[in-house]
């Protein structure tokens, strides 16, 4: 039964794409865009990652369009045809690579496979020791913040530069001048959304700090914690205006939460360091060796989601507040 | 705590975490100081690594305290020092030297915004040449990638927008299908450090998924490494950036996507398959030299001044990617040499025209008439790094071609023809900086002088700064001793993983 | 191709499709978000290919039970790398709306053929 319903989900991810690559309704290709995400986290569940799905859905399905959306308002809303000639280039192009691609799957293991290569090396040294050396029971979380907590760092500052550098190339770090000039907005004088999204708003944000906290337990974790909260800010947004919701929480206590989330993370392997171990090393925070990587991880994704909320408010505020300016051409 | 035991690791993490602090550091100048001083700690730490490794260690470092392949490990041997200290000193001496052509192009209140992706390139560079793990190098190249669009995209001209874009476009696809490689090599393997890598692959290498993954990852670093015919995004993101961004970039970034390539084939794919090695050879050879001709061709016929340098530079990419293809110990000894002595003249010439473009805003050659007689240091910087980047005796540039041609005279006949490519490409060079020459020290300036600001030399600090990196292509062509025996070094490493 | 193939090398099949559509939208459209469009598809398929290596026949979520004997788990391994690597494609893809309204600001359009004309 779940094979089948997989390989519609499959079919699905592939229907939505060629509907997202022809349309030339940009409005319509990202709330496409949105439903193929949507799509791909219902697939990812199936394939049993539950985390990596939450985080699709969260980041992927929810900011991501909102994101999209913004920027669209500010450019334009239909696309005016492609370049004719080379259309068929990329076709043929495509077809040989696709034609390539098939062929190079046939010595791959197939899907499920006990005996795959993955699953006989590495991945059961996690399975069988994170009960014992971190006394939880989520091993994707263990992985991502201890065994290889340094890539999760280097994530934490992929979030930051997104943030820079939309801050950078849009100036919007102060929001000043005239492009940031904004009227009051909102969904001001629509009685049910208003109604609804008060309703939503605090569901959210402890939906968010649950999945924070739960996450060596169940699904979550300072990733998909941050994009649940800022997604109850955007909404706010949405609703409210962007100027109340900016008086809410400034950009400047933004930019503060980005640079203390991702410093915190830092910190805590910098810390680490000086009390004797490698860096990142969290056994070494505590005398109990398991408990002091509770802690460092504990910290950690707190930073993590402290990084990652800010980083998407201010990207969507960098956008949201913007009016759409013509070009002195 | 034992530092010495934590350079590895101090490399990578000092600019990283000190990139969130940049951005809070609002008044004026004080953002340039802060990443100055971070970019001069990171290249002390570059220096220490390198003169430990010189000794002939090879530091490890196992993050969290997990051992690989459990955990992400560092490791530093010969060529990633000799790599960390071209990116370390490239970005000090970037910073450094384009103080004023900074305050010039970005505006005050956007700098700490752009500090901090300066920072965050330099870390991701690091990270990428410091690791053992291939999965983290992905996580570092974006790091880096990003980072290296905004800088580009601060430049002042609207067409480094478009530059950008098409830059992110082409440098996501070149890691996406990075990724995808090392997702196979992974599906074959279950495991993502390459040193484990190298020690599994004999048994599998001949399966479908891994000769895949050798394809992908070659191609998609060859995007980043700007390869021909996959170096279109590079001509305009270097004309376009600001000028201390062409400086930094120019000197380093596509060298460290041809590291990873070399890692990546030498330690593990040529590992389990001696056709692989073949297969790499027969791949990068003919493009490496049709880079070094056709991109020398349009340098010579190239009008303005960056982007010519930006086409010489791929063409330069081209003899890093010939002395790797012959897969000898001389070859790869040549090619590690001249990543270094090519960022010594490209840092030095891109130096120049920071300094020149204070007092000139148009760039085009053309334009710069007469420039020797208000900008003498200046011109004589530029003068020096030409002729290395030709490849003068008494230059950098010369050790590097030398090496290179000793390498080629050892393949027999079609070394010699290759030998041939490689002069007459160095004489399209001569052609093209004559040229440049040429304008600056013979032509009388322009009449209607409205492109100039003012007539004098540059600003004491960028003029001195160029000046020291002119010197030191001619201290380093005196005394080559170091980036040959690192050079060597490296080659034995990988040469020896070659059998 | 028996049954088991057909599901056992779907997932592959899926992927070499997708990848292989937005790649073919990155070149052949003009339209600037369309390519971000493409680029976001293109990058969604090395997502499935990753996260189809980590099932396991029987298994479930890693995330271990107490109590219970011979449960078979997934592998937690890909799944954080691709963690990793849907935070990259949001980074770039919110880098790239950034820059696509800077042109369109500076240049009044988003196409290809228009930019390359006004310049």
């Amino acid at each position: 039964m779940t094979i089948i319903f997989s390989l519609f989900l499959l079919s699905l991810l592939v229907v939505t794409a060629l509907a997202m690559i022809r349309t030339t309704n940009l409005f319509v290709a990202a709330m496409l865009m949105s439903i193929f995400s949507l799509l791909m986290a219902a697939n990812f569940f199936i394939l049993d990652a539950a985390d990596v799905a939450l985080t699709e859905a969260a980041v992927g399905a929810g900011v991501t369009t909102v994101i999209f959306l913004s920027a669209l308002r500010l450019t334009s809303q239909h696309e005016r045809g492609p370049l004719a000639s080379r259309r068929w280039i990329a076709k043929i192009v495509v077809v040989v690579t696709t034609m390539l691609l098939l062929y190079g799957t046939f010595d791959k293991p197939r899907l499920g496979d006990p005996n795959a290569p993955v699953h006989l090396y590495v991945a059961p040294y996690y399975l069988e020791n994170t009960e014992a050396l971190m006394g939880f029971p989520n091993v994707v979380t263990a992985v991502l913040s201890s065994f290889r907590g340094y890539d999760t760092l280097g994530e934490v500052f992929v979030v930051f530069i997104a943030a820079v550098g939309v801050m950078f190339i849009l100036d919007a770090r102060q929001g000043k001048g005239p492009e940031y000039e904004m009227p009051e907005a909102g969904l001001k004088h629509h009685l049910i959304p208003r109604a609804v999204g008060a309703l939503l708003i605090p569901f959210m944000l402890l939906f968010g700090l649950y999945v924070q906290f739960h996450g060596e337990y169940g699904p979550g974790g300072g990733f998909q914690a941050g994009a649940i909260i800022a997604t109850a800010f955007i909404l706010y947004a949405l609703l409210e205006g962007e100027k109340t919701a900016l008086n809410a929480f400034s950009r400047n206590a933004q930019m503060v939460l980005i640079v203390c989330g991702s410093s915190l993370y830092g910190a805590v392997g910098v810390i680490c360091m000086l009390k004797g171990g490698t860096f990142l090393d969290y056994s070494v925070l505590l005398d109990d060796p398991v408990a002091g990587r509770q802690a460092g991880i504990i910290i950690i994704e707190l930073g993590v989601g402290m990084a990652v909320c800010g980083a998407l408010l201010s990207i969507f505020h960098a956008f949201a507040a913007r009016r759409p300016m013509v070009a002195n051409r | 705590m034992d530092i010495e035991q934590h350079l590895p690791i101090l490399q990578v993490i000092v600019p990283l975490l000190f990139a969130p602090l940049i951005v809070l550091l609002q008044p004026r100048g004080l953002a340039w100081m802060a990443t100055v001083a971070v970019c001069g700690l990171s290249f002390a730490i570059a220096v220490n690594l390198a003169m430990l490794v010189h000794g002939g260690q090879v530091l490890e470092y196992n993050l969290g305290g997990w051992q690989p392949p459990f955990g992400i490990a560092l490791r530093v041997d010969a060529l990633s020092a000799l790599l960390l200290l071209i990116v370390t000193g490239a970005a000090t001496v970037a910073a450094l030297g384009c103080r004023e052509s900074f305050n010039q192009q970005i505006e005050a209140h956007r700098q700490p915004l752009f500090f901090a992706a300066w920072l965050l390139l330099l870390a991701g560079l690091v990270g990428m040449v410091a690791t053992a793990d291939a999965f983290n190098i992905f996580v570092f190249m974006e790091i880096s990638s990003l980072a290296g669009y905004i800088l580009i995209a601060g430049g002042p001209d609207r067409r480094a927008l478009l530059a950008v874009f098409k830059y992110l476009i082409m440098g996501t696809i070149g890691a996406t299908f990075y990724l995808i490689g090392v997702g196979m090599v992974y599906m074959m393997t279950g495991t993502l450090n390459l040193d484990d890598m190298s020690r599994l692959i004999p048994g599998i290498a001949d399966k479908t998924p891994i000769v895949f993954a050798a394809a992908f990852i070659t191609i998609g670093l060859c995007l980043k490494a700007a390869m021909f015919p996959l170096h279109v995004w590079l001509p305009n993101a270097y004309t376009h950036a600001p000028h201390g961004v062409t400086v930094f970039m120019a000197a380093c970034g596509t060298k460290v996507a041809i590291y990873v390539l070399v890692r990546f084939s030498f330690m593990v794919f040529q590992k389990g398959d001696l056709h692989h090695g073949l297969e790499f050879s027969m791949f990068l050879m003919p493009l490496g030299l049709l880079s070094i001709v056709v991109a020398s061709a349009v340098a010579m016929f190239e009008g303005r001044l960056k982007r010519m340098l930006a086409f010489s530079s791929v063409a330069q990419m081209g003899y890093i990617f010939l002395g790797v293809s012959l897969l000898t110990n001389a070859g790869l000894t040549a090619s590690f040499t001249h990543m270094f002595n090519h960022a010594l003249a490209k840092g030095a010439l891109f130096l120049s025209v920071a300094c020149l473009s204070m007092r000139f805003w148009d760039l085009r050659i053309d334009q710069l008439a007469g420039a020797a007689k208000t900008m003498p240091l200046t011109c004589a910087a530029f003068l020096v790094g030409g002729l290395s980047l030709i490849g003068v005796p008494g230059t950098a540039g010369f050790i590097s071609k030398w090496l290179l041609i000793q390498a080629l005279m050892a393949e027999g006949e079609l070394g010699l023809l290759m030998v041939g490519i490689v002069l007459i490409s160095s004489l399209m060079a001569v052609v093209y900086i004559w040229r440049t020459i040429e304008v600056l020290y013979f032509k009388q300036p322009l009449k209607d002088p409205a492109a100039t600001v003012v007539l004098a030399e540059a600003p004491i600090l960028m003029l001195s700064v160029t000046l020291v990196t002119a010197f030191a292509n001619i201290l380093f062509g005196l005394l080559p001793d170091l980036p040959i025996s690192l050079a060597a070094m490296a080659a034995d490493i990988l040469a020896g993983a070659d059998q | 191709m028996s049954v088991a193939d057909l599901t056992g090398y779907f997932n592959h099949v899926v992927f070499a499709i997708l990848l292989m559509l937005g790649f073919y939208a990155v070149i052949a459209k003009g339209n600037l978000i369309k390519k971000l469009v493409g680029l976001s598809i293109f990058q969604s398929a090395v997502f499935l290919m990753y996260i189809s290596m980590n099932k396991v026949d029987g298994g479930t979520a890693p995330i271990l039970q107490k109590n219970v004997v011979d449960q078979i788990y997934s592998n937690p391994l890909p799944q954080v790398l691709i963690l990793t690597a849907i935070v990259v494609g949001v980074a770039t893809l919110s880098l790239g709306l950034a820059i696509v309204v800077r042109i369109h600001e500076r240049y009044g359009s988003i196409e290809e053929r228009e930019l390359l004309d006004a310049d």
